[in-house]
C-alpha cells in the first residue's frame, strides 16, 4: 500500500539513481568511493534544466531583517530566490508555519536568528533552533528532506553574512533539486525564459 | 509450637539431610521452630557456612547435582538462586530438591517479583512437601536487569511482607488472608540485607524491620569494604540486632581484578580500589582471589555478631571446599542429638 | 494530569492510510498542556502527513478539529457537524477521549498517541510519573512521595538493595522513591512511618480488581 511510485519525486533514501554530482571523485583514492556513491540525500531530486528555488527566510526584526537593509544599503547582490518574512524574534518560529512553507511550495526554508547569546529576548534564538530541528526530523519523515531547511545566526551588522547566507541556501537547494511537492505538483519553479519575460509572465506557476 | 511434621518424603531419603525427625517427637516442646538443620547448628553456636549455586539456563540437573555433591559436605546449606539478575533459569524450587537428592541441605531463594501472593504460598506449600526446610525472602533484581526486560513485574508483596507471609504460615498457621493452614509449612526463614545499599543510616533499621517481620538469619550483600561492614554491625550491635538474628557475612571469591571492576559497577555493591589493585598486581588473581576470601573469612569471625558466612562462588563452586578449608572451618560440625 | 506522547509519523501512517477522509480531532485538556495533541500539534501532524502523503502520491483528504475535551460526551458531540464525508478519525487524545469518539459515532477511530502516566511537568518539555491511581493513597504514610508508582518495584517496606546514592537500580537517572521517601520523613522528624511493617496491599482497589468506577449518588441527575 505505501509502496506508490516514488521515482523522481524523492521519499525513499537508498534510492539508486544517484545524481552524478561527485563523479569528480579524486583519481586514484580508496576504490570504495567509487564502489558506492553517496546515498543522494532525503528529498534530493533529479536536476531540473533551469530551476530557481524558491525559498523562505523567516528573518529576526532585530538581526537577520535589518541586516536585509544594510544589505541593501550596501548595494549587495543576493539571490532574488529568497523571500522574506520578518519575525519580531526567532522565538516566534513555530513549526506549523515552516511546514506550510512547503506545502504552499517551498523549496528551501530558513530562521535566520542573532548570534547565540545576542537574542533581544535572551533565548528565543536558542529555541528557534531546537523547532528548526524538530522540523528538520518531520521532512526526514515526510519525504521533503531535512537538508531543505536549515537555521542561521548573524547579527545586524552584517550585511554581507546575510547576503553569504541567501548565497549558501540558494546553491544549496539548486543542488537538491525543486522540492518533491513541486515536482509532483508540476511546478516546479524555472527562471523566466528570454520570450515569457518579453511578454512580462514570469515562469512561475505559484 | 512444632511437633516436627514428618512429612517429607524426599528429605528422609536423602541421606544427608540432618533435621533430627525421629529425635524431637519424643519430647513435646521442642526448643526448635522448624526442622531446619542451620537452626540448630545456630542454637550450638557454631560459625555456619554456606554457599551460593546458581542454576542453569537449561532444564539439566547435571550441573547442580555435581556442585551440590562438592558443597554439601563443605557447606551447611545450599542457596539456590531464583531467576538471579531477572535471568530465565531452572527454578530454584526444583534446584532445590535436586540438592536435596544429593544430600545437601538447601535454602531456596524467593523472590517476589514474578509471583503474586497466591504463587509465593502455593510455591511455599509445595517446596516445603518436597523437603525443603529454609528459605530466603528477597525484592529480586529488575526484570530490565535481566534477559526478559520487557516482561510485567509483580511485586504484589514486597520482601518483608513475604518474610511475614512465611512466618505467619509458620508460626500462626494462617495464609496471608486469614485462613488456616491446617498442615502448615514450617521454614527457617531468612532474609537480605545490604550494608553498602543506601540510604546507609536505614541499613539497619531495615535489617531490624526484616527481624520484625520474621528473619531468622540474614545474608548480606557480598562484602569487600570491610570498614563500612564493621560499621554497619556495631551500629546493628547497638540495637542488640545480633543477638534476634543469625547474622551470614557474604562473601564473593574473585577469580581476577576484571571481575572485581565490574562488581564494582553494580548498584549497591562497594568494591574500594584497594582490593583491586591486590588481585590486580598477583601473579596469580585466581589464588590472590581464594586468598582475600580466606582471609575475609578470617576476619568475619572476629566481628562480634557475625554467626556464619555465606559464599556466592557463582561459577566457581569447586573452590568453595578448598577456601573452607583454608579458613580452618572444615569438617563442618554437625548436629548434635 | 494525563501524560501521553505522539506516536511515530511512520506508525500514525499506517493506521490511517487507507482513509479517503480522515479528520484529525484535538483535545484541549490534559494532551494540549503536555503539548502531545493540542492544536499545534494538531496543526503539525496534519500538514506532515499532507506533505508526507502528497509527496507519495498517495491521496487522502485531511481536516481538523479541535474539542474542548475528549472524555466527556457533550462535548465529543460537537463533533456531529464536521463529520461530512469522514471515513476514518484520528484522535489526538488520551486513551480515555479516543474511546469516547469511537463509541460516539460508527466511524473507524484511531489513536495518534501513545498515553503514558498521570504525573506533571518537571520542567518545560519534561515530564514525569507521579500517581499510580492505585485507588488507595498511601501518600501520608511516605512524605508525600508516591512508592506504587515512583518506585520500580512498588515496595510499600523499602527501599531494597538496589538503591544507591540516591539513585535507583533500574537507572542511574531515576530517583530512588524509598531514599527520598527517607530524606523527607528524616527532615520532618517522621521516621517512626518507616519503621512500622507497612502491611500488604489491597490491589483489589487497585486495577486488580477489574474495571473501576465511582459512583456519587448526590450529584446524578
Amino acid at each position: 500500500m505505501n509502496e506508490e511510485k516514488r521515482t523522481g519525486a524523492g521519499g525513499a533514501p537508498p534510492d539508486a539513481a544517484a545524481p552524478p554530482a561527485n563523479a569528480a571523485a579524486p583519481t586514484g583514492s580508496a576504490p570504495a568511493a567509487n564502489a558506492a556513491p553517496a546515498p543522494r540525500p532525503i528529498g534530493a531530486t533529479d536536476p531540473v534544466e533551469g530551476f530557481e528555488p524558491k525559498i523562505i527566510a523567516f528573518c529576526c526584526y532585530y538581526c537577520a531583517y535589518s541586516a536585509a537593509d544594510l544589505a541593501g544599503s550596501m548595494r549587495l547582490q543576493y539571490p532574488a530566490n529568497v523571500r522574506l518574512i520578518e519575525l519580531p524574534c526567532s522565538g516566534k518560529t513555530d513549526p506549523k508555519l515552516l511546514l506550510e512553507a512547503f506545502e504552499n511550495g517551498a523549496d528551501g526554508v530558513y530562521v535566520a536568528g542573532c548570534m547565540e547569546g545576542d537574542c533581544h529576548f535572551l533565548k528565543g534564538n536558542f529555541r528557534a533552533k531546537k523547532r528548526v530541528h524538530a522540523v528538520k526530523k518531520i521532512l526526514d519523515d515526510v519525504g521533503i528532506g531535512a537538508a531543505r531547511i536549515e537555521m542561521f545566526n548573524l547579527s545586524g551588522s552584517q550585511g554581507p553574512r546575510f547576503a553569504a547566507i541567501a548565497r549558501e541556501m540558494t546553491e544549496r537547494i539548486k543542488n537538491l533539486g525543486p522540492s518533491p511537492i513541486n515536482v509532483r505538483r508540476g511546478t516546479i519553479h524555472r527562471a523566466p525564459t528570454v520570450e515569457a519575460a518579453a511578454a512580462g509572465q514570469g515562469g512561475e506557476h505559484k | 509450637m512444632s511437633v516436627a511434621e514428618p512429612k517429607a518424603p524426599v528429605a528422609e531419603k536423602a541421606s544427608g539431610a540432618a533435621a533430627p525427625k525421629e529425635g524431637a517427637p519424643k519430647k513435646a516442646e521442642s526448643p526448635f521452630r522448624t526442622d531446619s538443620k542451620l537452626e540448630r547448628l545456630f542454637a550450638q553456636g557454631e560459625f555456619v557456612v554456606t554457599a551460593e549455586i546458581g542454576p542453569p539456563k537449561s532444564a539439566s540437573s547435571k550441573g547442580i547435582r555435581e556442585n551440590a555433591k562438592i558443597l554439601k559436605d563443605a557447606t551447611d546449606g545450599q542457596n539456590l538462586t531464583d531467576n538471579q539478575t531477572a535471568i530465565v533459569r531452572l527454578s530454584s524450587i526444583a534446584a532445590a530438591v535436586h540438592v536435596l537428592a544429593e544430600g545437601g541441605n538447601p535454602v531456596m531463594q524467593m523472590t517476589v517479583r514474578d509471583r503474586n501472593r497466591i504463587a509465593l504460598q502455593s510455591d511455599l506449600l509445595g517446596a516445603y512437601s518436597l523437603g525443603i526446610r529454609n528459605t530466603l525472602c528477597l525484592s529480586g533484581d529488575h526484570q530490565s536487569f535481566g534477559n526478559h526486560p520487557t516482561s510485567k513485574n509483580v511485586y504484589d508483596i514486597d520482601s518483608i511482607q513475604l518474610l511475614q507471609t512465611v512466618k505467619g504460615l509458620r508460626d500462626d498457621k494462617k495464609f496471608l488472608c486469614g485462613e488456616d493452614c491446617k498442615i502448615n509449612p514450617k521454614f527457617y526463614i531468612g532474609a537480605a540485607a545490604n550494608p553498602f545499599g543506601d540510604p546507609f543510616e536505614f541499613r539497619v533499621l531495615r535489617l531490624e524491620k526484616k527481624i520484625k517481620a520474621g528473619a531468622d538469619f540474614i545474608q548480606t550483600q557480598a562484602i569487600f569494604d570491610l570498614e563500612r561492614f564493621e560499621r554497619f554491625m556495631a551500629m546493628a550491635r547497638e540495637r542488640g540486632l545480633h543477638k534476634k538474628v543469625n547474622i551470614m557475612a557474604g562473601i564473593i571469591p574473585v577469580k581476577s581484578a576484571k571481575a572485581m571492576e565490574y562488581m564494582k559497577t553494580v548498584p549497591g555493591m562497594i568494591v574500594p580500589d584497594e582490593m583491586i589493585a591486590r588481585i590486580k598486581g598477583a601473579a596469580d588473581q585466581a589464588s590472590a582471589g581464594v586468598d582475600l576470601a580466606v582471609e575475609m573469612i578470617q576476619r568475619m569471625r572476629q566481628i562480634e555478631g557475625v554467626r556464619g558466612v555465606h559464599l556466592m562462588a557463582v561459577g566457581w563452586e569447586e573452590k568453595v571446599p578448598e577456601i573452607v578449608e583454608k579458613a580452618g572451618l572444615l569438617p563442618r560440625p554437625k548436629v548434635k542429638e | 494530569m494525563i501524560v501521553a506522547e505522539q506516536k511515530s509519523l511512520a506508525e500514525i501512517d499506517q493506521l490511517v492510510r487507507n482513509a479517503k477522509k480522515l479528520l484529525i480531532v484535538g483535545c484541549r485538556e490534559c494532551v494540549t498542556v503536555c503539548m502531545a495533541g493540542g492544536e499545534k500539534e494538531v496543526g503539525i501532524l496534519a500538514s506532515a502527513l499532507r506533505l508526507k502523503w502528497e509527496n507519495e502520491g498517495h491521496k487522502t483528504e485531511i481536516v481538523t478539529a479541535m474539542l474542548q475535551r475528549q472524555c466527556e460526551p457533550e462535548y465529543v458531540a460537537e463533533l456531529e457537524k464536521q463529520l461530512d464525508g469522514v471515513d476514518c478519525i484520528l484522535s489526538t487524545a488520551c486513551g480515555v477521549g479516543v474511546q469516547y469518539v469511537a463509541e460516539k459515532y460508527p466511524i473507524w477511530t484511531v489513536p495518534a498517541l501513545n498515553t503514558k502516566f498521570a504525573g506533571g511537568a518537571l520542567e518545560q518539555g519534561v515530564w514525569t510519573e507521579k500517581c499510580g491511581l492505585c485507588g488507595e493513597c498511601v501518600l501520608h504514610l511516605t512524605g508525600g512521595i508516591c512508592p506504587i508508582i515512583r518506585c520500580s518495584k512498588s515496595l510499600l517496606n523499602g527501599p531494597c538493595g538496589g538503591s544507591h546514592d540516591g539513585k535507583c537500580e533500574v537507572s542511574a537517572e531515576t530517583d530512588c522513591a524509598w531514599a527520598l521517601i527517607y530524606d523527607r520523613l528524616k527532615k520532618m522528624d517522621r521516621l517512626d512511618l518507616m519503621l512500622e511493617l507497612q502491611p500488604v496491599k489491597d490491589w483489589a482497589k487497585s486495577r486488580d480488581g477489574g474495571p473501576r468506577k465511582v459512583v456519587r449518588e448526590d450529584v446524578r441527575l
